[in-house]
């Protein structure tokens, strides 16, 4: 079971953040986040692409389930 | 058989979505978004503020009576095509998404002194960049002011700064400033005498001055319109460029605030707007410390709420009733703002600018300071 930052319900630019604390914390593995705006999915892809990470978007309803990994 | 079958309108729907969110989508933006301010300074809006979100929700203040400034009162279309243009696109591509909750009144407050800083110097960051497309040297010093503000901004937000959660509500909560704008473009159209029993405004409209120089309502709400639609697509936001090259070194947003001045200036140079220079520049004043301090309260402010003024009233579009409450601090800021003596004028500061500069950068260090979740 991978970690799972909740990133619901914050605004720009709250969900980048995290997900960058966290990128910066593990370097490589993976991990998922929770979002329920389109921005916030957007803004995380780019942030994870930009990383280097690798990023599936699983939607959930209104919802995103971000599954970020890197080997 | 018809055009576009469901099947095709949805992969239409998802090509769109996906083009605006490249970074061809946020340039191309950018650059209509400098075109038509610039267009829309030759076609009759004031010089240099084609579109600029401060000073035209200040002429709305001043048409409702919050300020009695006579030569800045006007009912402007273009930010209530922006609330309407944004909400549009928020229903067809299914982002509407009422929320609210996010401290409010901080947000309320912080658009309240973001107004007071912007108008120390004379402009929101859209017209930061229209006056220095313009060539309007006095800019440079505002654009200094609001980096480093944001700079600032992005320091509290490295150390944990959080207005915390917001919660899914109502799409009626989403609806209200959007009715709001209803009811000022209703003002407009029919310009009600209401003051002293019916004999005298508000509504006011300038007979003179920056106020009274405006384009025909249909072109500055089609504009407005098209600019709320496409800025929702695209989340552009002036403060948030700057923010994402500091905090996380991209330069997405970024991309699309340079296309808007790039394009801005080409267009001002093709109609004869560009004149270098600081001295005599259209609605501006040429104190240096001011114009910095001014826009590094405005940038602190915007930094500190999550958006610059014209991608709060895209979110408020978009149903954030967070959002709503920047937009309606703002409002409520341009009218103390006027009637305190702090907003400049072309003359000069205004006898208590500075002070209240000095007060809102407190009040902004007072907010990011205490309002910190505590970072592993």
């Amino acid at each position: 079971m991978s970690e799972q930052l909740d990133a619901r319900g914050l605004s720009c630019p709250q969900p980048v953040i995290l997900t960058e604390r966290k990128i910066e914390e593990l370097k490589s593995g993976n991990f998922e986040v929770l979002v329920d705006t389109d921005t916030a999915k957007e803004n995380i892809s780019r942030l994870a692409r930009n990383k280097g990470w690798e990023i599936e978007i699983i939607p959930q309803g209104r919802e995103y389930q971000l599954l970020l990994k890197k080997e | 058989m018809p055009l576009i079958t469901g099947n095709e309108g949805e992969v239409i729907m998802s090509y769109l979505k996906s083009f605006f969110g490249t970074r061809w989508g946020i340039i191309l933006v950018g650059a209509f978004i400098g075109v038509f301010a610039a267009l829309l300074q030759k076609w009759g809006n004031p010089p240099n503020m084609g579109v600029c979100v401060a000073c035209f929700e200040r002429d709305i203040a001043g048409a409702l009576g919050l300020h009695r400034v006579d030569v800045v009162q006007y009912i402007r279309p273009e930010i209530i095509g922006f609330v309407f243009g944004s909400l549009i696109s928020a229903y067809i591509f299914k982002e509407f998404r009422p929320r609210v909750g996010s401290a409010p009144v901080v947000r309320f407050i912080l658009g309240f002194f973001a107004m007071i800083g912007a108008l120390v110097f004379l402009g929101c960051p859209w017209r930061t960049l229209l006056r220095l497309s313009a060539g309007d040297g006095n800019a440079i010093l505002g654009l200094s002011g609001l980096i480093v503000g944001v700079g600032v901004g992005v320091v509290f937000l490295k150390k944990g700064y959080n207005l915390g959660r917001n919660q899914v509500t109502y799409s009626s909560v989403g609806w209200l400033l959007p009715l709001i704008m209803a009811s000022l473009f209703a003002f407009l159209v029919f310009a009600p005498l209401m003051g002293d029993g019916g004999k005298s405004g508000p509504i006011f409209l300038s007979a003179k001055g920056p106020g009274s120089m405006h384009v025909p309502i249909v072109i500055s709400l089609i504009i407005g319109l098209a600019i709320g639609f496409l800025a929702q697509r695209t989340r552009f936001c002036t403060m948030g460029a700057i923010r994402d090259v500091i905090l996380i070194r991209d330069f997405h947003l970024a991309s699309g605030v340079l296309a808007l001045l790039v394009a801005a200036f080409l267009t001002n140079l093709i109609l004869g707007q560009f004149h270098a220079g600081f001295q005599g520049q259209p609605i501006a004043h040429t104190n240096h410390i001011w114009n910095f301090g001014g826009m590094v309260l405005a940038g602190l402010a915007f930094a500190l709420a999550g958006g610059c003024p014209g991608r709060q009233l895209f979110l408020a579009g978009e149903g954030d009733g967070d959002a709503a409450m920047f937009v309606l601090g703002m409002i409520i800021g341009a009218g103390f703002s006027h009637n305190f003596s702090l907003a400049s004028s072309p003359a000069g500061v205004g006898l208590y600018g500075p002070a209240a500069v000095i007060i809102g950068l407190l009040i902004c260090l007072f907010i990011g300071f205490t309002m910190r979740e505590k970072v592993e």
